[in-house]
């Protein structure tokens, strides 16, 4: 479904991603892991087509959707026309935020507030919500529990395995909480320094000892501490 | 009393004229973060167009419309070059609007000279509570309040309209839902053509208009711009109609040379008031 062949993205004389390739078959669910700075969200806007590519090839079988990190909202908008916003590049007649709500009933209630005022969850389903709502064959998530209590980033997770499940909707999730990541995600990719270090099935890559190092960095970058 | 309704109702003309172009600059502020220098331009350029078009026999209705279609073309214009490099600083764009200001200035003068032109209005009277006011003032308010219903409903309901508020409210969220942003601040440059354009051919015939009306003109409705925040259409109008009547008021029982000053005074309150307000947002 997602084919991404020896990408490189450069940011002036900085190389963000430096001859990245990974596949994502279609249904799959495909995390992409690594400390701050190594280019997972790069990766990401190269294929919404949001950063310009140095070389190297982007295939996608069909139309992809990104969930942005900071979840972005049109904050002064109702929750309804942030979703309808989502499928500005649909027809008219394919704009209908019922099959969001129907997903997540817990944005049907919220549908007239404004999503500045939503809690990070909500806001997070929001987003969610408003990627769906191009009918995306890929759904890439950037950052998904950023900010988020711990229970909150596992209902959405499981909203997420749902959306996999009904739709067949393939996900690439970037996410710095690698267990939540590795508990939805069958396979994963690890990122570092703008080169894949490692991937495989996620039980396999979670066991490597050698691993754990970059993950550990990985925690330590985000909140500045040691993760207990 | 009828002097007072008199003052009251061409403050009222006026100040619509001011909306009309100050929510040029938030259309064009609100999308792509820039002040358009050129607003006040495009204001005498609806004017004299419409002077021209009405001139060459064209009938009402008609001159005045194509007045207002060639200043959306002329702010397409503004908005083409504006934007024509991507990452351009805001403050570097409104070097080029100044630019573009000037250059218009001078197609102006090459065109219609620099003497004061006024195109004919509607003629004739209303007769509202014993004082005659003159119609001209009354469509001025009453189209300017249409205009701003239609924008309502345009930002409120219409797929370009939303886009634009999107655009408006986070670019980088817009991108992502594949709304180009390019084309969003080129629709803002030409409706802020088009307002200001309108606010030319509405007012010209009750203010004669020069190619030298156009700093005044803008700097009134930038002033209710910044009422509105730069981002606000209803507060901008509000701002506009205090500004205009209080222009007339001054202008009627003190002195008509005050007006411009009441315009930088009613700027500075809000500026230092908005400011006041946004430190103590800060420290909270």
């Amino acid at each position: 479904m997602l084919h991404i062949r020896d990408l490189v993205v450069t940011y002036g004389a900085a190389t963000a991603l430096d001859g990245v390739s990974l596949d994502v078959e279609a249904g799959e669910m495909v995390a992409l892991v690594g400390p701050n700075g190594a280019g997972k969200t790069t990766t990401l806007n190269a294929v919404s087509g949001l950063v310009p590519t140095a070389s190297g090839t982007i295939d996608i079988g069909g139309r992809s959707a990104q969930v942005p990190e900071g979840r972005q909202m049109f904050a002064d908008m109702s929750v309804d026309d942030n979703l309808r916003l989502g499928a500005w590049t649909m027809p008219r007649r394919d704009r209908d935020t019922e099959r969001v709500y129907a997903v997540m009933p817990d944005l049907r209630p919220l549908r007239r507030q404004r999503a500045g005022l939503l809690s990070g969850g909500q806001q997070q389903m929001v987003a969610i919500g408003r990627a769906l709502m191009a009918q995306p064959d890929v759904l890439l998530i950037d950052e998904l529990s950023l900010g988020l209590a711990p229970l909150i980033a596992a209902r959405l997770i499981e909203h997420l395995r749902e959306i996999n499940r009904e739709d067949g909707t393939t996900i690439l999730l970037v996410e710095q909480e690698v267990d939540l990541a590795f508990d939805l995600c069958s396979r994963a990719y690890v990122l570092e320094a703008g080169r894949v270090v490692a991937e495989g099935p996620t039980d396999v890559l979670s066991a490597d000892p050698q691993l754990a190092a970059i993950y550990l960095g990985a925690a330590m970058t985000r909140d500045g501490s040691e993760s207990p | 009393m009828s002097t007072f309704l008199t003052f009251l109702v061409s403050g009222l003309a006026v100040g619509a004229s001011f909306a009309l172009i100050g929510s040029g600059f938030v259309v064009v502020h609100r999308v792509t973060n820039v002040v358009n220098f050129t607003q006040g331009t495009l204001t005498v350029l609806g004017g004299l167009v419409s002077y021209s078009l009405l001139s060459m026999a064209i009938p009402h209705g008609l001159g005045e419309l194509g007045a207002v279609a060639i200043s959306a073309v002329a702010g397409l214009l503004v908005g083409l070059v504006t934007l024509s490099r991507p990452g351009t600083p805001a403050f570097v764009a409104l070097l080029v609007t100044l630019g573009l200001s000037f250059l218009g200035t001078a197609i102006i003068i090459l065109v219609w000279g620099q003497n004061p032109i006024s195109p004919p209005g509607i003629e004739g009277s209303l007769e509202i509570a014993g004082v005659g006011i003159e119609s001209q003032r009354v469509l001025i308010v009453v189209v300017t309040l249409a205009v701003f219903g239609a924008m309502w409903l345009f930002f409120e309901r219409t797929d370009l309209g939303r886009g634009m508020s999107a655009a408006a409210s986070n670019p980088r969220a817009a991108r992502l839902v594949g709304i180009e942003i390019r084309h969003m601040g080129l629709a803002a440059f030409a409706i802020a053509g088009a307002l200001g354009g309108l606010a030319g051919v509405l007012i010209a015939p009750t203010l004669p208009l020069s190619v030298y009306s156009d700093l005044p003109l803008a700097l009134s409705g930038f002033a209710a711009a910044v009422f509105g925040g730069l981002s606000s259409p209803g507060r901008t109008l509000i701002g506009a109609l205090v500004l205009g009547v209080s222009g007339q008021m001054v202008a009627g029982y003190l002195n008509g040379s005050f007006q411009t000053q009441l315009a930088l005074v009613m700027m500075l309150v809000v500026m230092i008031a908005r400011h006041r307000s946004l430190t103590t947002e800060e420290a909270k």
